[in-house]
C-alpha cells in the first residue's frame, strides 16, 4: 500500500524515514515535535523533495530518486489536511469544497458530494465562508475538500491540535469513520497518544529525523509508553505492518 | 461663474489625460501584475537587477527616463523602429507615446503595491490547491490573483493617479502637442507661461488635486471592502 524511503537534509538536520505497510486503515507518524513527521508527509505529498529515496503509494511510483521520478503535487492524487485548515478564504464552503472535485477526471471521481457532506454534517455550512466557521467545522470542511478529489491516500497532519480539548470531538469522531465509509488508507501525524488509541490501526515511531519502528498499534502503544517512561532508544529495525 | 468654466483646451487636456492614463494603466497591468509575481515567488540569479529596472524611474530624473524612451523608442531608435516595421505602432509624438512614458513613470508603484501583495498571500494556500490537483498556473489565477486583488486594485489606482501627474518623462519623450500629447500637466504648464493664463491654470490646478484625492479615497474604500469580503 504504502512504501516509502526518503532522506533529506534541512540545515543541520537530517531525516531519514523508512517503512511500508498494508494497512487498509489509519496508520499513525507518531513522535515528538521536531521529530520530522510533517517533513515526511511534506516529501509524500510532493511538497518538498527528498535528497534521496523511493515512494510509492498503491503501487503507483510518486518519486524515485534513482529512475528519476518526481511527480508533481497535482499528479499524485493524495489528499492533504493540514494542521490550520487553509482553506480558501474569498471562496464559500461549497466552492471550497468542489475546488479540486472538479479538477479530478470524472472517470476517477469515487466519493459523492452529497455522501461527503452528509458525512461530515456540513450541509448547513455550504453557503458560509471560511472566517465564518469554527476550528472544527473548518477542518471537517478541509477533509470533505480533500476526500472529493478521491485520493489514493489521504495525509493528515494534527489536525486536531490547533482545536481546544472539547472541540475535537467535533473533529475525531468522523476522522475515525473515513476507512471504512471510503477505503481510503490515511496517514495521521500526530503526538497525541490518546489520538492514536482511538483512530489508529498502525504505528511508525519517528525520533530525531529517524523512522525507528513500525507495527501494529497495540503492540506498538506499549513501547510508546516504556519509551515516555525510560527514555531510551531500542531496537532500530522496522517490522512491516 | 464664468470663471469656473473649463475652456474647450482645457477640457481637451483632461480627457486626454484621462484616456492617456487609462491606457497606461491597462497596457501595464499584466506585465505588472506578473513582474510582481516573479519578484515575490521566485529566486534566481540577477533579481535584483530585475528590482532595480523596474524601480529605477521612481528615482531618475524624468527628463532622464522620457530621453531614455526618446533614444530607444522613437522612430529612429532600435526597439521603435522595429516596432514600427512589425507591427505598424509608433510611439513617437503621439498619444501612444505619453500612455508609454507614463507607464514607465507609474511601473514601479504599480509592481510594489501588487508585490507586497503578492508577499502576503500565505504559500500555505498555494501548496494546498497544488495537492487538490492544480497545475502553479491555474493556482494563481484561482487562489493567488482573487486573494491580492486588493493590492492590484490600489496598486491600479496609484499608478493611475501617477500617470496623470506625469510630465517630465512625457515633455521629453514626446513634447507639447495640443490634442495629441498635451495632458493635464502639461497644459497647466503651458498656461503658465502665456500671460493671462493664471485662471486657467488655477481651474487645471483644482482638478489636479480633486483627481489626485478621488483616487487616495477611492483606493481606500475599496481596498477595505475587498478585505472585508475575504474576512468574511
Amino acid at each position: 500500500m504504502l512504501d516509502i524511503r526518503v532522506s533529506r537534509r534541512q540545515g543541520s538536520f537530517q531525516v531519514n524515514a523508512d517503512f511500508k505497510t498494508q494497512n487498509t486503515g489509519i496508520t499513525a507518524l507518531f513522535g515528538p515535535s521536531g521529530a520530522g513527521k510533517t517533513s515526511v508527509i511534506n516529501m509524500v505529498a510532493g511538497l518538498i523533495r527528498p535528497d534521496r529515496g523511493r515512494i510509492v503509494v498503491q503501487d503507483r511510483v510518486l518519486f524515485d530518486s534513482d529512475r528519476g521520478i518526481d511527480l508533481p503535487p497535482e499528479k499524485r492524487s493524495i489528499g492533504y489536511i493540514f494542521q490550520d485548515g487553509r482553506l480558501f478564504p474569498h471562496l464559500t464552503v461549497r466552492s471550497n469544497l468542489i475546488y479540486g472535485m472538479r479538477l479530478t477526471p470524472p472517470d476517477r471521481r469515487c466519493i459523492g458530494f452529497d455522501q461527503v457532506v452528509g458525512l461530515l454534517g456540513i450541509q448547513h455550512l455550504l453557503e458560509r465562508r471560511p472566517a465564518r466557521l469554527s476550528g472544527g467545522e473548518k477542518q471537517r470542511v478541509a477533509i470533505g475538500r480533500a476526500l472529493l478529489t478521491s485520493p489514493r491516500l489521504l495525509l493528515m497532519d494534527e489536525p486536531l491540535s490547533s482545536l481546544d480539548e472539547g472541540r475535537k470531538e467535533d473533529v475525531l469522531p468522523f476522522v475515525a469513520k473515513l476507512p471504512s465509509a471510503f477505503s481510503i488508507p490515511i496517514l495521521y501525524v500526530t503526538h497525541a497518544v490518546d489520538e492514536i488509541q482511538r483512530l489508529a490501526d498502525c504505528l511508525v515511531l519517528m525520533e530525531s529525523g529517524k523512522s525507528i519502528a513500525a507495527g501494529n498499534v497495540h503492540e506498538m502503544i506499549g513501547r510508546i509508553q516504556c519509551r515516555v517512561v525510560v527514555g531510551v532508544s531500542d531496537n532500530p529495525s522496522l517490522e512491516t505492518c | 461663474m464664468e470663471a469656473f468654466a473649463l475652456t474647450a483646451l482645457e477640457v481637451e487636456a483632461l480627457s486626454l489625460s484621462l484616456w492617456v492614463s487609462g491606457w497606461a494603466v491597462v497596457g501595464s497591468l499584466p506585465a505588472g501584475i506578473a513582474v510582481a509575481w516573479v519578484l515575490a515567488r521566485f529566486k534566481f540569479p540577477g533579481k535584483i537587477l530585475l528590482d532595480g529596472l523596474v524601480h529605477l524611474p521612481l528615482v531618475l530624473p524624468p527628463v532622464v527616463t522620457g530621453y531614455t524612451l526618446l533614444v530607444l523608442m522613437g522612430r529612429n531608435g532600435p526597439i521603435g523602429s522595429l516596432l514600427q516595421k512589425t507591427l505598424g505602432l509608433s510611439f513617437s509624438f503621439s498619444w501612444k507615446g505619453a500612455a508609454l512614458a507614463s507607464a514607465v513613470m507609474a511601473f514601479p508603484l504599480l509592481v510594489r503595491a501588487v508585490r507586497l501583495s503578492i508577499e502576503s498571500v500565505d504559500q500555505g494556500l498555494e501548496a494546498a490547491a497544488r495537492t487538490l490537483g492544480a497545475r502553479p498556473l491555474r493556482v494563481f489565477f484561482t487562489v493567488t490573483l482573487p486573494l491580492v486583488m486588493p493590492g492590484v486594485l490600489a496598486g491600479v489606482i496609484l499608478a493611475f493617479a501617477r500617470s496623470l501627474s506625469e510630465f517630465g518623462a512625457t515633455i521629453t519623450f514626446v513634447s507639447n502637442i495640443p490634442g495629441q500629447t498635451r495632458t493635464l500637466p502639461l497644459a497647466l504648464y503651458t498656461l503658465t507661461q502665456v500671460p493671462g493664463g493664471e485662471a486657467g491654470a488655477l481651474r487645471l490646478c483644482v482638478i489636479s488635486v480633486l483627481l489626485a484625492l478621488l483616487a487616495i479615497i477611492g483606493s481606500e474604500v475599496l481596498s477595505r471592502h475587498l478585505d472585508h469580503r475575504l474576512r468574511g
